[in-house]
């Protein structure tokens, strides 16, 4: 129950982009499309998960003071990881993500969780933290890539509506500042019905 | 003038934060007071110029020469936590006026993805290190007016009566959307 609870409070009460504002610039920067949202959403889940086990389990290791280089070290090992594998099997999203691959690094939700829980609790339960906030991440990625998917381009992971030109601004670099400000909006006035 | 091009372009046209997405964090955490915001900017000129140098560097002289591109990212994160380490350290020691104006910001800059981001974007687009300078004075300067603007139209939205629900952050994000806008304005420029 308790692992249960580890894992469902990264999706809801603190997911990690509506309710903690962490990982803003992968957040606004690649979600023209669902499918980006949840490219970028998944590869950073990986990372998420892979750095959780890995430094909850060095932790007794690693002197206090060198922590932080130590954890940026492990978290940049599986952010290059994820690159590679990227980059030879799905080369095309590995294209529309661009940058933002390698800045998974300084993504703070990553290091965030390293320092938050990883350093302080037992391997699977900085596991279970690390897909939860995962999953809470993609989850909003995807959400957001898909209302501005919708209303800019009339279609949802690809597959198009209305054979017209949607409203462009949603795709472009203004409508992320609109969409994501409005979710937030939006998904406070009904967090805080329930 | 090829240079100059690159800065207008760097600080109008692909404005770091406004149409890269890249320094989201600062942009909303640091800048709800000018002051801060100039600071803020200022520290980033100073890391991000000296830090797309060293890894321009560190990419021509041990990456590229041992074929070991793809360590890009771990040994860039390390060189930039490093020299951040160093900056604050000798800043410290020979100009404390400097530090105390730009030292609180200086632990922040590490996960400041502005830094990184440049650093890689120099070597995608294969600029020489005068070049690389340029870009990255050109980007920084974008950043600091991003924040300046944004700062400055914060401080005046307090007073403002704002929805319950958009308070804080939502309207903040809005306030960016309709900046944004208004940069597009600008593309076509160079």
């Amino acid at each position: 129950m308790n692992n249960w609870k580890n894992f469902t409070k990264g999706i809801i009460k603190e997911n990690p982009v509506f309710a903690l504002l962490l990982g803003m610039c992968p957040t606004l920067g690649v979600t023209t499309s669902a499918i980006n949202g949840l490219g970028m959403g998944l590869a950073t889940a990986f990372v998420l998960v892979l750095s959780n086990i890995a430094i909850s389990s060095v932790k007794n290791f690693v002197p206090d003071k060198v922590r932080i280089p130590v954890f940026v070290v492990i978290i940049a090992s599986f952010v290059t990881i994820v690159q590679l594998l990227m980059e030879a099997y799905i080369p095309a999203l590995y294209d529309s993500l661009g940058l933002f691959i390698p800045l998974i690094v300084v993504n703070c939700i990553v290091l965030g969780r390293a320092e938050a829980f990883a350093a302080k609790n037992t391997i699977f339960s900085s596991m279970i933290d690390g897909l939860g906030m995962g999953v809470g991440f993609t989850f909003a990625l995807t959400l957001l890539g898909a209302v501005r998917e919708l209303l800019g381009s009339y279609s949802l992971f690809g597959y198009k509506f209305i054979e017209t030109d949607g409203i462009l601004v949603f795709v472009l670099a203004p409508g992320a500042f609109f969409g994501l400000g409005y979710l937030i909006a939006l998904i406070r006035k009904l967090s805080k019905k329930s | 003038m090829e240079y100059i091009l690159i800065i207008i372009g760097a600080i109008f046209v692909n404005n770091i934060v406004l149409t890269q997405f890249l320094g989201i964090c600062p942009f909303l955490g640091v800048s709800t007071k000018v002051k801060t915001a100039i600071g803020m900017g200022g520290a980033v000129i100073f890391v991000m110029t000296l830090s797309t140098i060293v890894t321009w560097l560190v990419m021509k002289y041990i990456l590229i020469k041992f074929n070991i591109e793809f360590m890009q990212t771990i040994a860039y994160i390390l060189v930039i936590a490093a020299l951040v380490q160093m900056v604050e350290i000798i800043l410290k020691k020979i100009s404390p006026p400097l530090y105390q104006a730009l030292g609180v910001f200086l632990p922040l800059i590490t996960t400041n993805c502005t830094i990184l981001g440049v650093a890689i974007m120099v070597i995608q687009n294969d600029f020489n290190l005068l070049t690389s300078v340029v870009f990255a004075i050109g980007m920084s300067l974008g950043f600091m007016l991003a924040l300046v603007i944004f700062a400055g139209i914060r401080e005046h939205m307090d007073k403002l009566p704002i929805p319950k629900g958009m308070k804080g952050v939502p309207a903040a994000l809005v306030v960016a959307g309709i900046l944004a806008l208004a940069f597009m304005g600008f593309s076509g420029l160079v």
